[in-house]
């Protein structure tokens, strides 16, 4: 009973987390946006900065007619928010955010392969959506989603590899415990690497191409109205709250810190996170869109080399300690 | 004990009449497996075949991980789910494959497909039984199929096979840049290969690319 009970809650809480922090992360980046580039934005609703907006955002999604386009594929069309959005729930339950198994919410053998294999997952979603729809803007978007994967899914996982190769182990939480303030200048090219491929598969700018609003209107996702629309809405700052937690769990060494108090190294975790969260949106407003070649240009030629030359750097250093 | 003692032994505990619950889930999830494999090459319509074998293929993930190999499911799961099926619908969509059944979907080679088919099966089965009749994986105690189990043995025992597999690949490799190379070279014939029809698929929206940011 006591077991059944502690995965519940668990389960509860990683769901709770997956409700609430995409959210928090999406308010933010209206806020952000907007004091960046000089305006305002709605400000009344629920009186603090407008926060209550958000809630009637949501309302309005609610409400909205789920339209199927009568050419579309139906079932598919249906069901692939769902393929896009589930994979980083399944991600969030083995991102460690602080020291022992109480502050995970499940510990796994091979957990950077899980979570990158899971993520994944997530782009059948964009692809299914893309092709069922019907509609050509709907099929060139999920061509340049399919065209971003072979981009990015490489540096992403050989820089995972060097991770995994410093700690000696594929397990995220060992791999925290085994972190020394050190490995950071010595992972600092992977990690900006895997940040930066992480981004092209979030599909968020720089590499927002696959729903470039000016060329393809909304790419795979053109034809999805109400819930639907926002359940992809949602799966993106989603995979931001997983790519940045991701980010420091695997380089910045978690929970912990130079003032690490006992019991607040989740404090650690959630305040790296939110930084990383905060250059994924400064980012957003900072550059304009590449092209999909100058994606897979810089993949191939910069990205690829830079993280087998970390590899090379991790298995040259890690020979020289032991 | 010897081995042949040891697997007697083991025979002789367990039974086919009282399955587990793993037993039993493992026995569903083949089924289900099966079931996704056969309508993925009997359905006309052709993105449903290719998302039906995501189903097959995650099954078999799923067996993997009933057998405690967590990091080889893991892995089938990034490489075949995440990065092959992917390709397949990239190609895919390159093709004119409608929405709905495709007409002209169906081979005239069917009932020789079936025959391959069921004796490759025939024989995958036979050996696999053969083999592995009297084995039986401890599921309760520590995990047979770990990461760090599965790389000792990866490496000690299995060196050799690795190594051919990585210069089999390497060469599969080398073909495709011969292939792309040769399709250049013919600049008379309107390429084939899926990177530059990549690129010219790309190229049609390359003028208005260049507008600024979302």
């Amino acid at each position: 009973m006591n077991d059944a009970l502690d995965v519940a809650l668990r389960l509860l809480l990683v769901f709770v987390v997956f409700l609430t922090f995409p959210l928090i992360v999406g308010q933010t980046e209206h806020k952000v946006m907007a004091h960046m580039q000089g305006r305002l934005g709605p400000m009344y609703a629920g009186g603090f900065h407008g926060w209550a907006q958000l809630i009637a955002d949501g309302v309005k999604f609610a409400q909205k007619e789920d339209v199927v386009p009568a050419g579309a594929d139906r079932r598919i069309f249906q069901l692939a928010p769902a393929v896009a959005l589930l994979p980083y729930l399944l991600v969030l339950l083995a991102l460690p955010i602080g020291p022992g198994e109480g502050a995970v919410g499940q510990v796994l053998d091979a957990g950077v392969f899980f979570v990158l294999a899971v993520m994944g997952v997530g782009v059948l979603g964009s692809l299914m959506a893309g092709w069922a729809s019907a509609n050509k803007f709907s099929l060139l978007g999920g061509l340049r989603t399919a065209a971003q994967l072979l981009a990015y899914e490489l540096p992403m996982l050989l820089t995972a590899a060097s991770v995994a190769m410093a700690a000696g182990t594929v397990s995220l939480p060992g791999i925290v415990d085994a972190f020394e303030w050190w490995w950071l200048p010595w992972q600092i090219v992977g990690a900006l690497v895997f940040f930066v491929a992480g981004l092209a598969e979030l599909q968020r700018p720089p590499f927002d191409m696959p729903v470039a609003d000016s060329e393809i209107i909304f790419g795979a996702y053109t034809e999805y109205t109400g819930l639907r629309f926002a359940l992809f809405l949602l799966a993106e700052y989603a995979g931001i709250v997983v790519l940045c937690g991701l980010t420091t769990v695997l380089f910045l060494g978690g929970w912990h810190g130079p003032w690490g108090a006992d019991g607040l190294g989740w404090v650690w975790t959630l305040l790296k996170t939110a930084v990383l969260a905060f250059v994924v949106i400064w980012l957003r407003v900072t550059y304009p869109r590449l092209r999909e070649d100058q994606l897979q240009k810089l993949s191939w030629t910069l990205l690829v080399p830079l993280s087998l030359a970390q590899i090379a750097l991790t298995g040259v250093v890690k020979v020289v300690i032991s | 004990m010897n081995p042949a003692a040891t697997a007697a032994l083991a025979a002789a505990q367990h039974g086919f009449l009282s399955p587990s619950g793993v037993e039993i889930a493992f026995v569903l999830v083949g089924l289900a497996t099966l079931g996704a494999a056969l309508v993925t090459v009997t359905t006309r319509q052709l993105v449903h075949a290719a998302l039906w074998l995501v189903v097959a293929l995650g099954g078999l993930a799923v067996e993997y991980l009933l057998l405690t190999a967590e990091f080889i499911a893991w892995v089938q799961v990034l490489i075949y789910v995440g990065s092959v099926v992917v390709l397949l619908l990239f190609g895919l969509m390159l093709t004119k494959a409608p929405i709905g059944r495709s007409p002209d979907a169906d081979s005239g080679n069917r009932w020789a497909a079936l025959t391959v088919a069921v004796a490759a099966a025939a024989a995958l089965v036979w050996v696999v039984v053969d083999a592995f009749r009297t084995t039986w994986i401890d599921l309760d105690g520590p995990a047979a199929g770990s990461t760090e189990v599965t790389g000792a043995s990866l490496f000690q025992n299995w060196v050799l096979p690795f190594e051919a597999l990585s210069v089999l690949l390497l060469a599969a490799l080398v073909g495709a840049i011969v292939l792309s190379r040769k399709a250049k070279a013919e600049s008379s014939s309107p390429p084939v290969n899926a990177r530059s029809v990549t690129k010219s698929s790309l190229g049609v929206t390359e003028s208005s690319d260049r507008e600024g940011a979302r």
